[in-house]
């Protein structure tokens, strides 16, 4: 079902090869990040800007953000409320188009791709972990995993191999049965986590992965992000308004009134 | 993703929701199923009635009084049949048979049993005329007629309800008070009968009825009046010739011109046939025309499920695209589900539908016939209904925004 113009965004992007990023085993808050000057750079968006319209006033939710991930890093996007964060992630997710700017993700330029381009887009280079966790209710761990590979056409046993690797990697092999119902709130972030590796995505975006966690599980999902990260060199994204989350990353962008007011560690 | 996979997707989503796809299919199952159960009925009285009407004789064509065609009898036209014009056609060509009739309801008992009855007055020649094949014992003879006996054959239903289990060959019975003994009881032919008493009708020779039941009521004019003149055409061919020698005979008899309108009718059997097939032919089409409707209605159930379903899962749809889902695959999807929930419940409701017919038949209460066409013809309606409805719903759903569906609470 690939459409026209798409063959070159489905890509499946590699995984950063381990050598690329500094081992640095057990370190849960450093500042001993990736070196940027080594990795490739997955995204770039430059002077995106996002308005809405409310009725008579236009509501500038991003005004001119630039910023770019290089591969294999880790980093928090951090704000209150409002401040234009979840917004951000929604354009960086390709979920949501911006009102005026530029956008590269993994090579391709976003802008003016059409639904069907923007679907392959978020299929093949992206994962999204939710606080809600979003799994289809009713639906086993494993089949969870492997929707992302149903859409993006993978078939049979590789389809099957490929989703229970990746709940091997957040350590739910022995649940791929169980439906979420049947499931913690902590393990069924972890099935989410799963279904977001799953095609190697070329960055994984967490939005509040946490929030609906109590703290000792919220610190366990961290545990595994940071893992993930540091040892297949996961390129992650997180958004939070919390504090202790931004602390773990070695960069933290931090957004007020739809505006970069800090980039770094 | 190809269509196999989508289909996957979308039965594992109808799985997941088990209750509400059973209920959802509810609508489409009534309604295939009495599509289904009544076709067949109206299939089943269309045969119930062609076959009664072949059942009383073969070849048969019968001169009535009156016109059937006007709405009744009209001006001074003579509106009975006498005895006279019996005699006038009775030696008309190409006839294997004939008998004049005289018809009236009456009553008839034995013992504390009554019955209502529709009596026919006939020449023995009535058993060939009109097919009469016997149960048990046997039919009048001419020396029965000749000699005025009160001898009567008898339905097979009207024996039933009159003797029960006894055996009636030899018994009285009393009809309009008059003592009759029955010689013979009818073979079974099913249902209430045309031209005749049929299962419930009994037979009596005509010069017994003139002479020592009817009297006066069989008496117009001071002539002797009958209901109807039976022909057993000696072929099929014969029929149309019959008719038109019977016709001519008739309008000399009764002193017509050309010109004249006639005061009676010359009917074929397969006039008969033809006209309750297209009596029979619009009751079934009618009938499916409502079942149809139920149809219809089951759909819009769906569609109006199918939405609230869209809205429910608005969150499932926004992580569906989120996970690579194009608009096109959405779509497909819930078209899918649409026309799976129709076409499992078109099964059911196939099943359902031939369960009733059957029942119906087992019960005995009429005839049903649930023909292959009437199977397709719901199951594809089905089928039409869920891709009509389905549409819809679908691409509300593949037009959602995936961020706003994603927030969506």
């Amino acid at each position: 079902m690939a459409g026209k113009g798409s063959g070159s965004v489905i890509t499946t992007s590699d995984f950063v090869p381990a050598a690329v990023v500094p081992v640095t085993v057990g370190h849960t808050n450093g500042n001993i990040g990736t070196s940027p000057v080594q990795a490739r750079e997955v995204m770039r968006i430059e002077d995106v800007r996002k308005n809405y319209q409310m009725g008579e006033t236009v509501v500038r939710a991003l005004d001119g953000v630039s910023m770019s991930v290089r591969s294999g890093e880790l980093l928090s996007i951090m704000g209150p409320s409002g401040s234009g964060k979840s917004t951000l992630m929604a354009i960086i997710g390709c979920l949501d188009s911006p009102s005026s700017g530029r956008y590269w993700l993994d090579g391709d330029y976003v802008e003016n791709m059409n639904e069907n381009q923007l679907a392959a887009m978020r299929g093949r280079k992206l994962g999204f972990v939710f606080q809600q966790f979003n799994l289809l209710s009713r639906t086993p761990a494993l089949q969870n995993v492997m929707l992302p590979l149903t859409y993006a056409g993978v078939r049979g046993k590789e389809k099957k191999d490929r989703a229970m690797h990746a709940l091997e990697l957040v350590g739910l092999a022995d649940r791929s049965h169980h439906r979420p119902n049947e499931l913690s709130g902590g393990q069924q972030q972890r099935v989410a986590i799963a279904r977001a590796l799953v095609n190697d995505p070329a960055i994984l975006l967490a939005d509040e992965p946490t929030g609906a966690l109590d703290s000792r599980t919220g610190k366990e999902i961290m545990e595994l992000f940071l893992n993930l990260h540091d040892t297949r060199g996961l390129t992650l994204c997180l958004v939070t308004h919390d504090p202790k989350v931004g602390a773990l990353t070695p960069r933290v962008v931090r957004l007020v009134d739809g505006l970069i007011v800090e980039d770094g560690a | 993703m190809n269509l196999q996979d989508n289909i996957q997707v979308a039965l594992r989503a109808l799985a997941a929701n088990k209750l509400r796809s059973a209920l959802t299919m509810l609508g489409i199952i009534i309604g295939v199923a009495s599509v289904v159960a009544l076709i067949a009925l109206g299939n089943g009285a269309t045969k119930a009635i062609t076959k009664q009407i072949e059942g009383i004789g073969t070849n048969l064509v019968t001169v009535f009084p009156g016109r059937f065609d006007s709405g009744g009898p009209q001006g001074r036209l003579q509106t009975v049949l006498f005895y006279d014009d019996y005699l006038a056609i009775a030696n008309v060509s190409g006839v294997r048979s004939m008998t004049p009739i005289f018809q009236s309801l009456t009553t008839i008992n034995y013992e504390a049993e009554t019955s209502a009855v529709q009596l026919e007055a006939a020449l023995p020649s009535y058993e060939i005329v009109r097919n009469a094949e016997l149960e048990r014992g046997r039919f009048f003879s001419a020396s029965d007629n000749a000699g005025r006996a009160r001898v009567v054959v008898i339905g097979f239903k009207l024996a039933t309800d009159l003797f029960g289990a006894i055996d009636p060959i030899g018994r009285s019975v009393k009809i309009d008070g008059v003592m009759f003994e029955v010689i013979g009881v009818l073979k079974k032919k099913g249902g209430g009968g045309f031209g005749g008493g049929g299962d419930e009708g009994a037979i009596i020779p005509l010069e017994t009825a003139y002479t020592r039941l009817f009297g006066s009521k069989a008496v117009s004019q001071g002539r002797r009046v009958v209901s109807q003149v039976s022909f057993a055409a000696l072929t099929a061919d014969e029929v149309e010739p019959l008719m038109v020698r019977l016709e001519r005979i008739m309008r000399r008899q009764h002193g017509l011109s050309l010109s004249d309108k006639m005061d009676f009718t010359v009917f074929s059997q397969n006039a008969f046939l033809d006209a309750f097939t297209i009596i029979t032919a619009t009751l079934s089409a009618f009938l499916g025309a409502i079942a149809g409707i139920s149809l219809l209605v089951g759909g819009i159930g769906i569609m109006n499920i199918m939405l609230v379903s869209v809205t429910e899962r608005t969150k499932e749809i926004g992580l569906r695209k989120a996970v690579g889902a194009r608009p096109r695959t959405i779509l497909i999807q819930f078209l899918i589900e649409t026309v799976v929930l129709c076409m499992v419940g078109g099964l059911a409701g196939v099943a359902l539908g031939w369960g009733v017919a059957a029942g119906v038949r087992a019960l005995d209460l009429v005839q049903a016939e649930v023909t292959a066409g009437s199977v397709a013809l719901a199951f594809t309606f089905a089928a039409f209904v869920g891709l009509f409805f389905g549409i819809y719903p679908a691409s509300r759903a593949a037009r959602l925004s995936p961020i706003e569906a994603l927030r969506f609470e």
